[in-house]
């Protein structure tokens, strides 16, 4: 050991003087005697500046001004060609004229980034991006999802045919929305990659320019999304599944009818989001039994569902570890060094010519691969809760008397306002009052 | 059992108390990332003395034509008349011909000043941000060439592209009012 620790280190060292060596001046600048030339300055480098940060702030109050217009929209003025018409000022805005950066959706790693990195602080404005659709949500209802979000503004302008979904496979599919949820906090918490921002299936549209494939999986998002509404939102969007919770409790929410439901069934196809709850029909004494054997077995059996998806979270945690930059590095590296690969990639070779000891390089892979393990562990027992909590919320059977929005599932876009007779009593009352 | 609009049943209860959880929980978030006395926004730049002019900036950009560019600290410039971030490796003569310059978008200039030093600048409109000139000036030169985002063109996307492309790790975050990671004269 002793004797290999006095050959690493006069490599270091030597390691260390090639790089000081290439900024040294080879070539000593030159003074100029004859014609008294003047070195051009180089403050034509700094003197373009980013974007000022009052127009972030300007960004933060759009989004404060649209959702409080929506929500006005969708609670006071009931009227889904105004949301529209908002919805095509935010898909203009936020997605077509800020190019679709920064997103709530994606600011969600920004503060799990901030969370757990000591030299990483989320911006004011990301955090407000982050905070005030949560907040609008807590007490309006899904206003976000409606009119501001230009990722759903997107999908919900090309909604022609719409077909309805089994409850479900919607809540089957909703499944990816959980678990990309939680790739996205592992990945960000690690500080390996953005995947919300990388795999914006929309944002390349935004830009007008874009990775190819990303392309074409926006492009087949949005062939679906003639039919299926919205699936990105519905069966993908990490940020949808907090509003869903939010929106839950929500002190106020759209309502299909503007007073009382009066049970007509014309509502009744109206959603092309399945968030439509139609009133239950009453049912025998002996379905309570029914439903307390049900979610008694499945109170059962979800200690072994999570466990098992504990499992496959720790089975997949070092694979997907492999998306750490410094994982990947180090793997590249040992694999070079035991002569297992031939050649070196620009990774290696710009890691060799930093000078870097290899040791410190394993170390720092090995500690992020510990949190992959953990990190994985965690997420599979997230998904196990999240399987076994639809399971429950299946199986219980609630009494409905009337037709009501879903409140997670509803986008409040107000396709359902039109169709309620008690609704159209309500706008002719405006006419005749106006008239 | 009739109950009034008024009566807290369980449901409504268990609803108030999530409710101010949550509500409890955002304004948590909103204070304690918030009071962060310096949370400046943030952009990206790639540090030049880590670079190694691989030409992922030129390709990975999610804009068409990349927003880094290169850019030339006069300071630091020897003023060759072989300058190797000009010129290709064996170029059959000092020119400005075509087939002689290294650079595939012609974006450098090249101006004589006096016997024997030459001035070389960049057309930012031209040059793609490929980075060839860098690696040829760093190779043999003073490494006067060198790489930079270029705040007039960058989106400043949350999760810049090219970062995650960069083979050395190049790419930071830094604060929007010091954009710039400018290579400066070193004396050894």
């Amino acid at each position: 050991m002793i004797s290999s620790r006095y050959i690493t280190i006069p490599i270091i060292f030597l390691l260390l003087c090639t790089q000081t060596l290439w900024a040294v001046e080879r070539f000593p600048p030159p003074d100029f005697v004859e014609t008294d030339h003047k070195l051009p300055s180089t403050d034509y480098i700094t003197d373009v500046t980013p974007r000022l940060v009052l127009y972030e702030y300007i960004d933060v109050a759009v989004l404060a001004g649209t959702l409080s217009l929506a929500s006005y929209l969708v609670l006071k003025n009931r009227s889904r060609r105004a949301i529209f018409a908002l919805m095509i000022f935010s898909l203009l805005y936020f997605g077509f004229w800020r190019k679709g950066c920064i997103c709530s959706i994606g600011s969600i790693q920004n503060l799990v980034l901030s969370v757990f990195s000591n030299s990483y602080v989320i911006p004011l404005t990301v955090l407000a991006f982050f905070i005030l659709p949560l907040a609008f949500t807590l007490f309006f209802g899904r206003t976000f999802c409606a009119a501001v979000c230009p990722l759903g503004a997107i999908q919900d302008v090309v909604l022609l045919r719409p077909l309805v979904l089994p409850k479900w496979l919607e809540s089957g599919l909703r499944l990816c929305a959980y678990l990309y949820l939680g790739a996205a906090v592992l990945f960000a918490s690690t500080d390996s990659a953005f995947i919300i921002c990388r795999y914006d299936p929309f944002v390349a549209f935004f830009r007008l320019t874009g990775r190819l494939n990303m392309m074409i999986l926006g492009a087949c998002l949005l062939v679906i999304g003639v039919f299926i509404g919205r699936p990105y939102c519905r069966f993908l969007c990490p940020y949808g599944v907090i509003l869903r919770q939010f929106s839950r409790l929500s002190r106020w929410h759209a309502t299909i009818t503007p007073d009382e439901c009066i049970k007509c069934r014309l509502c009744e196809d109206a959603c092309p989001f399945n968030a439509i709850n139609t009133p239950t029909a009453p049912w025998p004494a002996s379905n309570y039994r029914k439903s307390k054997i049900a979610i008694t077995s499945i109170l059962i059996i979800s200690p072994v569902i999570i466990f098992l998806a504990v499992l496959l979270g720790a089975s997949i945690s070092d694979s997907w570890s492999k998306m750490n930059p410094t994982v990947r590095l180090a793997e590249r590296i040992y694999l070079e060094n035991n002569g297992m690969v031939e050649g070196t990639i620009n990774e290696s070779v710009a890691f060799r010519s930093a000078g870097t000891p290899v040791s410190e390089l394993y170390q720092q892979a090995s500690i992020i691969k510990n949190q992959f393990k953990f990190g994985g562990r965690l997420l599979g027992c997230f998904i196990g809760f999240v399987i076994s909590l639809m399971l429950i919320n299946n199986s219980i059977q609630r009494r409905r008397e009337d037709y009501q929005t879903d409140r997670a599932g509803c986008v409040s876009c107000g396709r359902c306002f039109q169709f309620c007779p008690k609704e159209q009593e309500r706008l002719k009352k405006l006419k005749e009052q106006s008239a | 059992m009739e109950r009034s609009e008024q009566d807290i049943t369980r449901r409504k209860f268990l609803n108030r108390g999530f409710f101010g959880i949550l509500g409890a929980g955002l304004a948590a978030i909103a204070v304690f990332f918030g009071k962060k006395k310096h949370n400046p926004k943030m952009v990206w730049q790639l540090d030049p003395q880590k670079c190694i002019a691989c030409g992922n900036c030129a390709t990975f950009c999610v804009l068409e034509e990349s927003a880094v560019k290169c850019v030339h600290a006069y300071a630091m410039c020897g003023y060759c008349d072989l300058c190797t971030g000009f010129f290709e490796p064996k170029p059959r003569e000092l020119d400005t011909g075509a087939e002689n310059q290294l650079c595939p978008a012609g974006a450098i200039k090249r101006t004589f000043v006096e016997d024997p030093y030459y001035e070389y600048t960049i057309d930012e409109k031209l040059c793609i941000g490929c980075g060839k000139c860098v690696k040829g000036c760093n190779a043999f030169g003073n490494g006067s060439l060198f790489l930079q985002v270029r705040h007039n063109r960058c989106l400043n996307c949350n999760a810049c592209s090219i970062a995650a492309a960069c083979p050395s790790g190049a790419y930071k975050r830094v604060p929007a009012d010091e954009p710039y990671i400018i290579k400066r004269v070193q004396h050894a």
